[in-house]
């Protein structure tokens, strides 16, 4: 830590410090944790409707499954050559939304890039949010759901094992540690301003957090294997996220089907991961920063730097969209060319033409900078951009069953019907009522973390007085 | 497979098929000619399969829909192109497709369970209680010969008193598992246990499928290819198709015989003979 004693360790401080500040130094410690805890009281009337909204298109969803179990997948409307439909696309979407959360959590805690202190928690919380859901579309898709540990490697007395050569037992084996480590890490990060809710709280409350804070008291012996702990599941967590998207990719990179067998799938599809995150990190945190009164928190420098941030990544997909089609297009396989063809030019060339717009185009909003400080802008460009985001897993699952190899089985124009329409609004009114229920539960502001930041200013400012 | 097994040989996970002679010394390799040029379409195979393996009968608008289970199915093909004579001008060809039990099946490797996996005698089969129903071996089949039980047949497609008329020796499948042709196995493991008590292996004809069976024009060639006597062994090497090829050598280019898909590497049993008819017919 730095300890800025004389006149030299400030004028070098003050020399690297940017010249946007995050977030205003004024502030005080318990001002912050004021600030915090009632947003853990009494949200605005918009919270209330957020909530009751995706509780019940949260219903809604349970309604269509329900309905879908009772009378089996065909209630989808799946067909032969279209045996997948809007689930295991929305799946992709949900798996890539899971992996911003590291990214700003993780990988920036190792960068120390300090912008990130008040808007890791909800990204993390994001994370493990959105990887509950994609596993849901898992046993959603499932014929026989009743039966899905069949595909969890565990030591029975049968003597049956799933198949290790096929990507959805990797799929299961990842996300399930993947979702583990998140969920440790969150919590983990947490710990310490769990112990100031404890502090404050009363009641029923009290006692909770202080069965999750663990004892925290904030002693110099807790602070120093804290941040062990917290850097080593962080290290942890880093491989783990790249690996999750990988694998997830190689569901369809290993198949053989036109469209799907390419090498470079893995980054792509962690790219899209990165891309669509951020995206929705931005959402959120426009959606907090008015339900919660977090302005003095999550700041405009902040947003600024999370769309720079997005745009970077924006970039980086395109390239990769691009180096997709281009492997295709100079490739060998016919067939594969042909599905790309269908793909532009064929009965989803609406959608295809509309995923490339908002994912390589409205990207380019993110470069300026009156829009990026424009908040309502941004919420829009950040809900296009999603939107592009699921129009690309979209038009990578279907076309390629409407035009693969076998010419007999080319259908036109299959969309779903209200059962998934229905499953997919539920899996978002899902995630926005844990969304919202975690944020009413605990800190979603780092508490501890914007304490550091104007820490070093503090004593700054102290020295200099 | 035991825990201690897993660890100790990974490589009994390898898949390791197809190689030269893989069934020279076997007993079973079991094996399918088709003669396009004598199948006139006339579905008599279809309406076989469903009698002999419990396929339901779906009606109309799940057909519509794409949710038929038809285990071999009649395609019509055209042509391509707007030049060529369509109907009624022009007669369409017929191509039965079935699943072609790839000796590397894309269906096998995907499948999260191993519901679905290859028998010592050349067999894709398909294990009813084990399938999830994740759907991964439709989606990664070229051929798209795996049918889905979208909705509870049994429930639907046997209304009393047609529940009767069920083969005894065939499952009827619940909603949510894959099925797909297994080459009437209920069939050949009936043939294969007799012979075994008699000490002997199943002779040509001995044992055929539904499909074969009913075919009036004897288009579908079933049988024995490890018995180099049987008529589909013999087939196949008159045709100069080798299963362990994905691409085959021919001495003369007018040969007939040809697998769908080789280039995918599949190295399906199934070998086709093109049409030699005239178009117009």
């Amino acid at each position: 830590m730095i300890q800025a004693t004389d006149e030299k360790d400030i004028e070098i401080e003050r020399r690297f410090v940017p010249k946007a500040k995050d977030i205003n130094d004024e502030i005080a410690w318990a001002q912050i944790n004021k600030d915090v805890l009632r947003s853990m009281e009494r949200p605005r009337l918009m919270y209330w409707v957020i909530f009751l909204a995706s509780l019940a298109l949260f219903g809604f969803g349970v309604y269509c499954e329900i309905y879908q179990y009772q009378n089996g997948m065909g209630a989808a409307d799946l067909n032969n050559p279209q045996v997948w439909g809007w689930y295991i696309a929305t799946f992709i979407f949900w798996i890539g939304m899971s992996h911003s959360g590291t990214l700003l959590s993780a990988i920036l805690h190792i960068m120390h890039a300090d912008w990130r202190k008040p808007i890791y928690r909800f990204a993390e919380a994001m994370t493990t949010f959105s990887l509950m859901t994609a596993g849901l579309f898992v046993l959603v898709h499932l014929g026989r759901v009743w039966e899905f540990y069949y595909v969890v490697a565990y030591p029975n007395e049968r003597w049956a094992w799933p198949n290790f050569n096929s990507p959805l037992v990797w799929d299961a084996t990842a996300i399930g540690t993947y979702l583990t480590s998140s969920i440790v890490f969150l919590y983990f990060g947490m710990i310490p301003d769990l112990a100031i809710c404890r502090d404050n709280a009363k009641g029923v409350r009290k006692k909770f957090y202080w069965l999750l804070s663990l004892g925290w008291q904030g002693t110099d012996r807790q602070w120093a294997n804290f941040r062990v702990a917290y850097l080593t599941v962080a290290c942890f967590l880093i491989p783990l996220a790249v690996s999750v998207h990988s694998i997830v990719a190689t569901d369809f990179a290993v198949s053989q089907q036109p469209g799907w067998h390419i090498t470079s799938f893995p980054p792509y599809f962690v790219a899209g991961a990165l891309y669509s995150g951020c995206a929705a990190i931005i959402t959120l945190f426009i959606v907090l920063r008015y339900v919660f009164r977090f302005e003095e928190y999550m700041t405009m420098p902040i947003l600024d730097k999370t769309c720079r941030l997005t745009f970077a990544i924006a970039m980086v997909w395109t390239y990769l969209n691009l180096v997709e089609y281009a492997s295709v297009w100079y490739g060998d396989d016919p067939v594969a060319k042909q599905t790309l063809l269908f793909r532009a030019t064929g009965d989803y060339a609406t959608y295809w033409w509309a995923m490339n717009f908002l994912g390589s185009v409205v990207p380019f909003a993110l470069a300026f900078k009156s829009l990026r400080n424009n908040i309502p802008v941004m919420l829009v460009v950040s809900l296009l951009l999603n939107l592009g985001m699921w129009l690309e897993r979209f038009m990578i699952v279907t076309p390629t069953f409407a035009h693969g190899y076998y010419p007999w089985t080319w259908t036109d124009h299959w969309m779903p019907n209200w059962v998934q329409y229905g499953i997919v609004a539920g899996s978002f009114g899902w995630f926005s009522m844990l969304f919202m229920l975690f944020c009413k539960i605990f800190p979603t502001v780092s508490m501890y973390e914007v304490k550091e930041m104007v820490y070093h200013r503090f004593v700054a400012r102290k020295a200099r007085a | 497979m035991s825990l201690s097994n897993l660890i100790k040989n990974w490589s009994t996970l390898r898949v390791k098929r197809p190689y030269e002679d893989q069934y020279k010394d076997k007993d079973y390799k079991w094996a399918m000619v088709i003669d396009l040029d004598a199948c006139t379409g006339c579905n008599a195979c279809t309406t076989a399969c469903y009698a002999e393996n419990n396929l339901p009968v779906v009606g109309k608008e799940a057909f519509s829909k794409g949710q038929a289970m038809h285990w071999i199915r009649i395609e019509r093909y055209w042509g391509e192109g707007d030049e060529l004579p369509k109907f009624p001008d022009r007669g369409a060809q017929f191509l039965p497709m079935l699943c072609q039990q790839c000796e590397s099946a894309p269906c096998e490797v995907v499948c999260p369970v191993g519901a679905t996996h290859h028998t010592p005698d050349g067999l894709n089969s398909q294990v009813y209680n084990r399938c999830i129903g994740s759907r991964y071996c439709s989606a990664n089949c070229p051929y798209k010969v795996r049918y889905f039980n979208w909705w509870q047949y049994p429930e639907r497609a046997w209304p009393n008193p047609l529940e009767q008329q069920l083969n005894p020796d065939v499952t009827v499948r619940s909603k949510g598992v894959m099925e797909k042709c297994t080459f009437c196995v209920q069939r050949l493991v009936e043939a294969k246990n007799r012979a075994r008590t008699e000490g002997r292996r199943v002779e040509d004809g001995e044992v055929t499928t539904a499909c074969a069976q009913a075919c009036p024009t004897s288009a579908i060639t079933f049988g024995n290819l490890a018995d180099s006597k049987s008529q589909v062994a013999k087939m196949w090497e008159r045709q100069q198709v080798d299963l362990a090829k994905d691409k085959q050598e021919k001495s003369d280019e007018n040969m007939r015989g040809y697998r769908i898909f080789e280039d995918l590497r599949t190295y399906p049993s199934i070998v086709y003979m093109e049409r030699i008819r005239d178009l117009q017919a």
